[in-house]
């Protein structure tokens, strides 16, 4: 079915039907013709697509960048979306000129999604700094300059901006009149709210059977088929209080993106470790675009959201014919099947807040550290009481065809005493419990190994004393 | 305008081949592939995919009217394969429809039978089986034989390197559109038109001058498009030819990485001597190059490897014995280096194994050795110009080693689990095609009467600045703003018989070409002016920022007003020019010669920090002294060379291709793939000039600069294994790289992979 589609593309409006799972990159390319964006791998590991979605948060843009290839294109209703046609009015814009005066293009494919990269990072950050330009462009790569060339460019954009600093002017006003971006952003707001379209409500089609969330992966395995078919987009539903606390249990919606909750005061409150290691988790367009609960149902083995709830021991809330609640740990059945009807959706997702003086570490081995799917990952939930373990909760990924939460390490682990032996023991009770398999992410020997050091990791990581190097080898 | 490529890519304008317009009615590609390694094809079935809806046509190897063939140097690759198939991957037929999503669903409908065959993938097998691409090669200077007595010490072992994807951003493509007269004109992101021309005419059964390539820019190249841009291009000229409809392939990037070629997987034994004062006195290797199942370009990267075999040292007695090996894997192909980091690598690993067994730094035996002017190459050229020992002590200027050996020492005696280690990395590298037939190039070189310029070359831009170079080379010569200088496309019907643009070495010879089109144009320009002026015979006549000078003083004549005149008064304003390296020759016979115009030098030193408990890494800093001679233009020198830098860091670290036991790619999207990202990139990260260091065998001093730093990228191997030694100097670490995670771990803790 198709779908009626308004929205802001660079400075034109565009009205027009679309078939909604369509890849939002296709559409750019074939539709509008705007050919700056490139297709590098249809997977979101490249960026060399990379766009922005400016959306209106009480009237002011709030921009993001996102992997254009896997999101659909229904999902742009409503919304401002800026491309890198759109970056440059006649003339270069400031990020562009220091590319080019540092060499930092060569030649020149992912360039476009660098910039767009860049343009989103200085659109959300009012007091940019390198070390978090740099970091947001963790989505894109390029094969030719080696990356030193970019980092001086971005460098000296930064020092631009901050020689352009006078008059308190807002934020947007100043990348306008500094040249980072055109002038035409100033009258986005007012034009988005003209459209009077209302994002929850006109984009969901509850009738549609194939579900998408962020649609990260959906759209990475199974393109083709989802560009015609029916889809229900339930992405931009619950845009409001997404994470909320309530009688002592943090509740968040399933279509709560991993950004969001970085960057939820909630969960910097009350679970300060897990945002410590949040960049871990795919790059920042697949973070804005990626669901917690995708992530679950998903059902990955090496999920790393996964893995960080499991060891929260979270509880899932499904909506069905009535509502359920089931135990994240006990939701798998096997390599991705789960506990979940036909016509049930995962609604909300329950942890309870940590204790006082709990311990959080998450742990991830990847081929490159950085925007990679683990090739192993753990998580560990600990509360200790005079040196003695008095909760814990462990889970692996990679090591066995489902998300595993280690129940009978936790087990053993419950009551002992901190100490280099309870670990040792513990390490072996956790190589009895998992079956992991040889792939492109690693032999089944080199995973296991990996797992037990995690487990030392993890331990080293919260007591850096504990453990004795020589007995580990 | 100082960049004009980059001008365009930066605002999202430049064009590559999935950006082009293309004409009405055009029609997409799909190939369908062997899903098997190796085997007999008993019946092929495409009826399903011909009658599925929006489908054109399915083409096959019968379809071919001329040769189904696509083998440069040895002619033994079929474009769609016949009667056996050689590796997962190869094609067999094409599948032609309206859109391109119908052409790739409708392929999946094409019903194949093949007698599976078990298939050879490790180089030593197929040597062992006789399964040879060319004769093996030895390259031999003095004698081992006698010497290995003299040695103090000698070491055996062996020494492997993996396969490289990579990772073009653009993914191949190509378009082809029938012309007038039966011919065709074939748009195609190759480094090689020529080829493509050649290849498909061949296909087509007609002259070459019936097809026209057309090459803009490339979203980067790295040697995988040397060779391995050609097939596809032939296959749309083919569908094209057939059908008279314009037809386009642009291969999604899984497709791209199970189907090309890679950097050869190479396998090797070595045997290294030394005297007591750490003097390399014989050195003997064999290696063993996975070839892929076609020749493709193998042979030129095996005889690179053996003229590579001792890297920037003199060694007067060393043997070395190269063959290649046919498996069945996709055919293996050029990649920035083109053999001879992968000889580098297995020198690199003797001299450091001699190390361990004498309990002396690396550094200490690669400094002792240090190639000199005057040395004998194994293929006796003899070092002129030789700058390995300036390089070397230009980074010993700028950094103490001791100190950076005692401060590491100091940190890894105070730190747990994370180690550092350093290793240094001299190189040397040969500029100029072994085959002495490609050191050619030509140039068109038209001024326009409005006083612009259009430059046609053979050179390919893919992002490493031919084009911007050639500008230069224009501008300097004329005295001209930039800005009235274009670089047009490559072109066959412009530029006919182009070499690729490989081997470090485009800028050099269409460069030269360049040169020597706009100097005859400058004598003519010149030699008008004079008469145009009434100057004195004698008199001094110049260009000096679009200004005409004579003598000294400034006529009334500018660049456009002189351009103009010269125009009315039928002058010649276009101007052609060829060049051909001079006195370069080699002997295959005897592997003895002059192979290459010069070599390039330097030296690297890469630290690093290995988390010891996790298996991880990261590079601290790459330091580099490099030989660039009189640079054209530093900011994209230096890109190159950072670029390089990273890509070998990278083959020798967490680039790994793995293949299952039926030769099916396992690492086979970005997924699983992983090349660097900006994170990777090492903290400090400098690359410095040689300085008072000129090339007189280049165009305006300059040398060749696309590959040789690549090769400073092998030290972060060896560093990261002298950060792995102090958490356990008992670790038993074979000569293996990639050094990826996985193998770090596993040798830190003693386990077999």
């Amino acid at each position: 079915m198709k779908m009626n589609l308004k929205f802001i593309c660079n400075k034109n409006l565009v009205v027009t039907e679309v078939q909604p799972g369509k890849s939002l990159l296709d559409f750019i390319r074939k539709d509008l013709r705007l050919t700056g964006s490139k297709e590098g791998c249809r997977e979101g590991d490249c960026g060399a697509c990379t766009v922005l979605i400016g959306e209106l948060e009480n009237d002011r843009m709030i921009y993001k960048t996102v992997n254009s290839c896997i999101m659909p294109v229904g999902d742009i209703n409503g919304k401002h979306l800026v491309t890198i046609e759109g970056l440059s009015d006649g003339k270069l814009n400031q990020i562009q000129n220091d590319f080019v005066e540092q060499g930092a293009s060569q030649c020149g494919f992912c360039t476009p999604g660098f910039i767009v990269s860049l343009c989103g990072y200085f659109l959300s950050n009012e007091k940019p700094i390198l070390k978090d330009a740099i970091d947001s462009l963790d989505g894109n790569v390029c094969r030719c300059t080696g990356y030193e060339s970019i980092r001086n460019a971005i460098n000296n954009s930064i020092v631009f901006l901050e020689s352009n600093e006078g008059d308190s002017k807002r934020h947007i006003e100043k990348l306008v009149s500094s040249n980072f971006i055109p002038e035409y952003f100033l009258e986005i707001p007012q034009r988005l709210n003209n459209l009077s379209i209302d994002i929850q409500k006109d984009s969901v089609n509850g009738d549609a059977k194939q579900i998408i969330g962020g649609g990260t992966d959906l759209l990475v395995q199974r393109w083709e088929e989802i560009e015609n078919a029916d889809v229900n987009l339930i992405f931009n539903l619950h845009q409001n209080e997404k994470i909320t606390v309530e009688d002592n249990i943090c509740k968040i919606k399933a279509t709560t993106t991993v950004s969001e909750f970085w960057e939820s005061e909630i969960i910097k409150k009350y679970l300060p470790e897990i945002t410590e290691s949040l960049y871990l988790f795919g790059s920042l367009p697949i973070r804005n675009r990626a669901t917690l609960g995708g992530n679950i149902i998903n059902a990955s083995p090496i999920a790393d959201m996964t893995s960080i709830l499991l060891a929260l021991d979270a509880k899932l809330i499904i909506e069905g014919n009535s509502r359920k609640q089931i135990k994240l740990n006990e939701f798998y059945t096997g390599y991705k099947t789960m506990k979940l009807e036909p016509g049930e959706i995962l609604d909300d997702i329950h942890i309870e807040l940590p204790d006082e003086g709990a311990r959080f570490n998450f742990e991830k081995i990847s081929r490159r550290t950085y925007l990679d799917i683990a090739s192993v990952n753990s998580s560990i939930y600990l509360v200790i009481d005079k040196d003695v373990i008095s909760e814990v909760h462990l889970s692996a990924g990679g090591v066995a065809p489902i998300p595993l939460y280690l129940f009978e390490t936790v087990n053993y682990l419950k009551g002992k005493e901190i100490a280099f032996e309870t670990i040792k023991s513990a390490a072996e009770i956790t190589l009895k419990e998992i079956k992991p398999i040889s792939d492109a992410r690693g032999s089944s020997a080199y995973k296991s190994l990996m797992l037990r050091n995690l487990l030392f990791a993890h331990f080293a990581k919260l007591f850096p004393n504990i453990i004795v190097v020589e007995e580990l080898i | 305008m100082k960049y004009y490529d980059t001008t365009q890519h930066v605002a999202g304008k430049s064009q590559f081949i999935d950006d082009i317009t293309v004409p009405e009615g055009t029609l997409y590609a799909a190939i369908f592939y062997s899903p098997i390694a190796k085997g007999k094809i008993i019946k092929l079935n495409i009826e399903e995919a011909k009658n599925y809806s929006g489908v054109k046509a399915v083409f096959t190897h019968q379809d071919i009217e001329g040769a189904n063939q696509i083998g440069g140097i040895v002619q033994d690759e079929e474009l769609l394969a016949s009667h056996e198939v050689d590796f997962v991957g190869q094609p067999i037929a094409i599948v032609v429809a309206n859109d391109y999503l119908t052409a790739k669903n409708a392929a999946k409908k094409n019903q194949i039978e093949i007698e599976e065959e078990t298939p050879i993938l490790d180089p030593r097998e197929a040597q062992r089986k006789g399964e040879l691409i060319v004769q093996p090669m030895i390259f031999e200077l003095g004698s081992t034989e006698t010497v290995w007595d003299e040695c103090n010490i000698i070491v055996e072992g062996i020494a492997e390197s993996g396969a490289q994807e990579h990772l073009y951003l653009e993914t191949q493509g190509a378009i082809a559109i029938p012309t007038e007269g039966g011919g065709l004109k074939i748009i195609s992101s190759t480094q090689s038109p020529t080829a493509v021309q050649r290849v498909t005419a061949n296909v087509l059964n007609m002259p070459m001058h019936k097809i026209e390539v057309d090459v803009m820019r490339l979203g980067g190249g790295f040697g995988g498009k040397e060779d391995q841009a050609t097939p596809y291009a032939a296959m749309v000229g083919l569908a094209a030819h057939k059908l008279g409809k314009p037809v386009k392939m642009v291969l999604p990037r899984q497709e791209d990485m199970r189907i090309t070629g890679k950097r050869h997987p190479y396998s090797s034994d070595f045997k290294i001597g030394l005297s007591k004062d750490l003097k390399i006195l014989a050195y003997e290797a064999s290696y063993y190059q996975n070839a892929g199942a076609a020749a493709d370009l193998s042979p030129a990267v095996l005889q690179r490897t053996m003229t590579h075999a001792t890297n920037s040292y003199f060694i007067p007695n060393v043997k070395a014995t190269g063959y290649s090996c046919r498996t069945n894997l996709p055919p293996f192909t050029a990649f920035r280096g083109f053999g001879g980091p992968q000889g580098m690598f297995v020198i690199e690993s003797a001299i450091h194994s001699a190390a361990k067994k004498l309990g002396v730094d690396p550094f200490e035996i690669q400094k002792k050795n240090l190639l000199r002017s005057g040395d004998e190459f194994p293929y006796s050229q003899i070092v002129e110009h030789g700058n390995a020992v300036k390089c070397w002590k230009h980074l010993e200027e700028k950094i103490n080693l001791n100190e950076i050996k005692n401060g590491i020492a100091e940190f890894n005696s105070k730190s747990k689990f994370i180690k550092k280690g350093f290793a240094l990395m001299p190189i040397c590298f040969g500029i100029s095609f072994t085959s002495k037939f490609m050191n050619q190039a030509g140039a068109l070189v038209n001024i326009y009467q409005d006083g612009s310029i259009g430059i046609s070359t053979a050179a390919i831009e893919m992002g490493q600045g031919v084009n911007t170079k050639i500008r230069n080379v224009a501008e300097k010569i004329f005295s001209i703003d930039i800005s009235k200088i274009k670089i047009e496309t490559t072109n066959t019907t412009r530029i006919p018989n182009t070499s690729p643009t490989a081997a470090s070495s485009g800028a050099d010879l269409n460069g030269k070409a360049t040169e020597l089109a706009c100097v005859k144009l400058f004598d003519r320009l010149i030699d008008f002016a004079k008469n145009e002026l009434r100057c004195r015979e004698d008199s001094k006549i110049e260009i000096v920022n679009e200004n005409i000078i004579v003598d000294g003083v400034q006529s009334e004549l500018n660049w456009n007003e002189l351009i103009q005149r010269a125009y009315f008064n039928r002058i010649n304003l276009s101007a052609q020019a060829h060049f051909a390296t001079p006195e370069i020759h080699f002997d295959t016979k005897k592997n003895k010669g002059k192979p290459f115009a010069y070599h390039s030098y330097g030296t690297g030193l890469i630290e690093v920090s290995v988390d010891c408990l996790r298996g991880t890494y990261e590079i601290d800093s790459v330091q580099v002294v490099h030989d660039f001679g009189k640079s054209i233009n530093k900011v994209i020198d230096k890109g190159q060379a950072e670029g390089a830098i990273i890509q070998g860091i990278a083959w020798m670290t967490i680039e790994e291709i793995l293949y299952d036991e039926k030769g099916k790619l396992m690492t086979d999207a970005l997924s699983t793939y992983k090349i660097p990202g900006i994170h990777f990139t090492p903290k400090e990260f400098d690359v410095k000039f040689l300085e008072n260091t000129e090339n007189p065998f280049a165009v305006f001093g300059s040398k060749a600069i696309g590959e040789p730093p690549l090769m400073y990228g092998i030290a972060a191997y060896f560093a990261i294994r002298n950060a792995m030694e102090s958490f356990n100097p008992n670790m038993n670490a074979e000569y293996k790289a990639p050094m990826t995670n996985e193998r770090v771990l596993m040798a830190l803790f003693n386990r077999n992979l």
